[in-house]
């Protein structure tokens, strides 16, 4: 564990006077200015923490679950997943094709039919209590997947995409047996076979999002996990063939694009939930047109992140660090457009600087990591892209010193100030540790410009006036609004998007109505 | 358009013209068409409205919608209430012209009834809806958590061909109830109330751009009220597969809430409730941190 020698407590050193910008001018003492520089070069390293691999099991080869049994794909074809962090296999997962797609809808009608729309909702509810209790028994080994899987820092894995989807089982499996008071006035029924594909952000958690409220209502699931980021979801497949759910009633398919277009356009799919970018979003809605499919859609987002002269600065420069950061960026509601008011931007501007300084990248399974590995070479590139289309636009870059790995992808985190509205790192998604940093003067300009969107997923506001909150929280056109905080998430409290970020929510009591019809 | 006998005075006849921003402009397309009922006879020059039209009345409606989305929900309620007081002070244009457009007599008393008691419904909804479909969500973490409906925006409108002002006001009254704005387009065939309503709505304190309402045909404008960028919502009330499947594709362009409204009966208590209203509401949730204080207890 110590392969170096314990260095003895000093205290850190915090304080160190503000260097002004011109250091020339010696009789002007930078006394004036009482705010502190936190000092990172101090001889005090962390040692490495390391979580250990051994406490998980992924095998050597996964077949697709259907039917409550593992099967051999059709299409006989496998594709290997890969851990990000040193780009090793982690194992082979199967390629499913339209004919394994359609074994799976097949499944799930008959689980429908036969079994799972006749159950008394209480015993329902006991099924999904009980994946909900098998996840947090084996939470350990799912969070060390997730991390090797994704790339995430295990902090987060373990402190958050595990222990939040064990709690969105609980929380959907109490509404099985509870639907009549839902919806004033009304009976519910379910929809039928549940087709859902989910991205590779949070793997396992958008599972949990998409199987709980499902099953709860009484619907039948074929999910499709992203093809970078399969394991935790055959994970829970084992999880649920563990806790004796009927064969069918969960049917998990691996697979790329081609695998989710079979579910999606598969005639015996009654509803579609997805969770991706808008641009597959858009395709979908084309695709189950003419059909009586429903559809809800989680889609992209650039969350405005507003902060006012009167916000506690420290906490802001907090929750904007986490806002943008958390899980490398990799989150649709990620707070990537920063708008600071003008009187503060420079002090804001250079305690995140400061912060984004003191940010440790590397090995995910390390439980000191903040910044873990970018998920895949492709999303590598892509946010390489936008860094340079960030440059040639005109916008100055900053980012951390830090040393990346040798192996794997990395990307430091990265700012951009002197952002433009209409520069493209301000208007489209990124999807990475990138953060755009914009001012404003009044109100009415920054929810004119936190507005102007295409998407409305989430936003931000951070000021300590109570009645500027609630103005700005209404008139911001997002579905998730966060006041002095940011990036938090609850299976009680729905989320989704206005606008171009889809439309249907997940979580709490809203979440339900996705997964019934109104009667 | 009937010919009266010398002896008679000439009755004036009515210009029927479109509804944007308040306003009573002709088409801008200059173009009309001639609705005509079962004898045969010919209803009026109607306005046959073209794209630009549309759009012109998208850039009203997105302009109104700030202030009529913020409006205090018990002053929208005040002016749908008002609406139906018109509506009822003027029935009896409104039975003369759906008799014109072929109902019988008793049929035409009961269909304007029926709309005015929908308003009257709808008014009562405006600031009551919310308190259903709100939630306060009891996070787990030490924070004040609530979810509220807020109108999705502007919401393009094709309005039932057949109950030509019962079915009008009972998809547009559900829009602008929720703090939408609309456009609508009206039955082609029996547009006479349509233009009617709009003066109704004119007497009515109702801001100008909140609900505008154009003559014309489906077949031409459907394609364009589901293209339009600035267009948040679609409602589309018939029952033609070839127009959904339409309507489906081409909201994807940015997203656009789509309902088909195209199996109700507007008579029956299905005709109205308050999931119609939600139908054009977006969920907000909002997050603020709770102080905590270690020590501190519960506070009793």
């Amino acid at each position: 564990m110590f392969d170096q020698p314990l260095k003895p407590f000093e205290p850190i050193k915090l304080i160190e006077p503000i260097k002004m910008a011109k250091a020339t001018v010696k009789k002007k003492p930078a006394a004036k200015s009482n705010t502190i520089k936190l000092k990172f070069d101090t001889s005090w390293t962390y040692a490495p923490a390391p979580e250990s691999k051994s406490a998980a099991t992924i095998n050597k080869q996964y077949d697709l679950f259907i039917n409550g049994v593992w099967q051999k794909p059709i299409s006989k074809k496998y594709f290997d997943t890969i851990n990000p962090a040193n780009e090793e296999k982690l194992s082979e997962v199967a390629d499913a094709n339209a004919a394994d797609a359609d074994k799976a809808v097949k499944a799930a009608r008959s689980a429908y039919d036969k079994v799972w729309k006749k159950m008394p909702a209480k015993e329902r509810a006991k099924y999904i209590f009980r994946i909900a209790r098998m996840v947090q028994e084996k939470a350990r080994e799912l969070a060390i997947i997730e991390t090797l899987d994704g790339g995430k820092p295990i902090r987060e894995s373990r402190d958050f995409d595990v222990p939040t989807a064990a709690n969105h089982f609980f929380y959907y499996a109490g509404w099985a047996d509870k639907l009549e008071y839902a919806f004033p006035n009304r009976r519910t029924e379910p929809l039928g076979v549940a087709g859902q594909i989910i991205p590779w952000n949070f793997p396992l958690l958008m599972a949990a999002w998409k199987i709980a409220p499902a099953l709860a209502t009484g619907n039948t699931v074929v999910l499709k996990p992203a093809e970078t980021t399969p394991l935790t979801a055959l994970k829970l497949a084992e999880i649920i063939q563990e806790a004796d759910l009927p064969p069918g009633v969960v049917n998990i398919l691996t697979g790329a694009g081609s695998t989710g277009a079979a579910i999606v356009n598969h005639p015996g799919v009654n509803k579609i939930a997805f969770t991706g970018s808008t641009e597959v979003g858009k395709i979908i809605q084309r695709a189950i047109a003419g059909t009586n499919k429903k559809v809800t859609l989680e889609l992209g987002g650039k969350a405005a992140n507003i902060i006012f002269e009167d916000a506690p600065v420290d906490q802001a420069v907090e929750g904007v660090i986490n806002g943008i950061f958390f899980n490398q960026g990799h989150v649709c509601c990620a707070g990537s457009r920063l708008y600071v008011q003008e009187s503060v931007a420079k002090e804001v501007i250079r305690k995140l600087k400061d912060r984004l300084e003191s940010l440790i990248v590397g090995d995910p399974l390390d439980k000191n990591t903040d910044i873990g590995a970018i998920n895949s070479k492709a999303q590598l590139e892509t946010i390489k892209k936008y860094i340079s289309i960030g440059k040639k636009e005109g916008a100055e870059m900053y980012e951390s010193s830090c040393l990346l790995p040798g192996k794997g992808f990395f990307c430091r985190p990265t700012l951009f100030t002197n952002v433009a509205q209409s520069n493209r790192i301000a208007q489209e998604e990124i999807f990475g540790p990138v953060l755009s940093v914009l001012t404003f003067r009044t109100d009415d300009e920054v929810i004119e410009k936190a507005n102007n969107s295409p998407y409305g997923l989430s936003a931000g506001v951070w000021t300590d006036k109570g009645s500027k909150i609630f103005n700005m929280t209404k008139r911001m056109r997002a579905g998730v609004v966060w006041a002095n905080t940011f990036n938090k998430f609850d299976p009680a409290s729905p989320f989704g998007g206005y606008k171009e970020s889809g439309f249907g929510r997940e979580g709490g009591l809203h979440g339900l109505s996705a997964y019934v019809n109104i009667v | 358009m009937e010919k009266t006998k010398a002896s008679d005075r000439l009755e004036v006849l009515k210009t029927y013209k479109i509804y944007i921003g308040g306003q009573f402009p002709r088409t801008e397309s200059g173009r009309y068409y001639i609705p005509t009922n079962a004898a045969g006879k010919k209803l009026a020059n109607v306005c046959l409205s073209s794209r630009k039209d549309f759009r012109d009345a998208v850039v009203s409606a997105r302009g109104a919608f700030g202030g009529w989305s913020s409006r205090a929900a018990f002053n929208r309620s005040q002016i749908l209430y008002r609406m139906a007081e018109m509506l009822e002070g003027r029935k009896a244009q409104f039975v003369d012209e759906l008799v014109q457009q072929d109902a019988s007599k008793i049929k035409a008393e009961k269909e304007v009834n029926l709309a005015i008691d929908r308003l009257i419904y709808y008014a009562g909804w405006c600031d009551k809806f919310q308190q259903l479909f709100s939630a306060v969500n009891p996070v787990a973490s030490s924070h004040f958590n609530f979810s509220v409906p807020e109108p999705t925006g502007v919401v393009a409108i094709i309005a039932p061909q057949g109950d030509s002002l019962l079915g009008l006001v009972s998809v547009i009254a559900p829009v602008i109830a929720g703090g939408n704005t609309c456009v609508v387009l009206a039955s082609e065939t029996k547009p006479l109330c349509a233009v009617t309503f709009a003066e109704v709505l004119n007497s009515s304190d109702l801001p100008g751009g909140v609900v505008n309402i154009l003559t014309g045909r489906p077949a031409e404008l459907a394609s364009w009220f589901v293209d339009h960028m600035d267009v948040n919502a679609t409602l589309y009330c018939e029952n033609n597969s070839d127009t959904q499947k339409m309507i489906r594709e081409k909201s994807a362009t940015n997203l656009k809430r789509v309902s088909f409204y195209d199996k109700i009966n507007w008579y029956g208590e299905e005709g109205q409730s308050p999931y119609f209203i939600m139908d054009t509401q977006e969920i907000k949730t909002t997050w603020h941190p709770v102080e905590n204080i270690a020590g501190a207890g519960g506070g009793y």
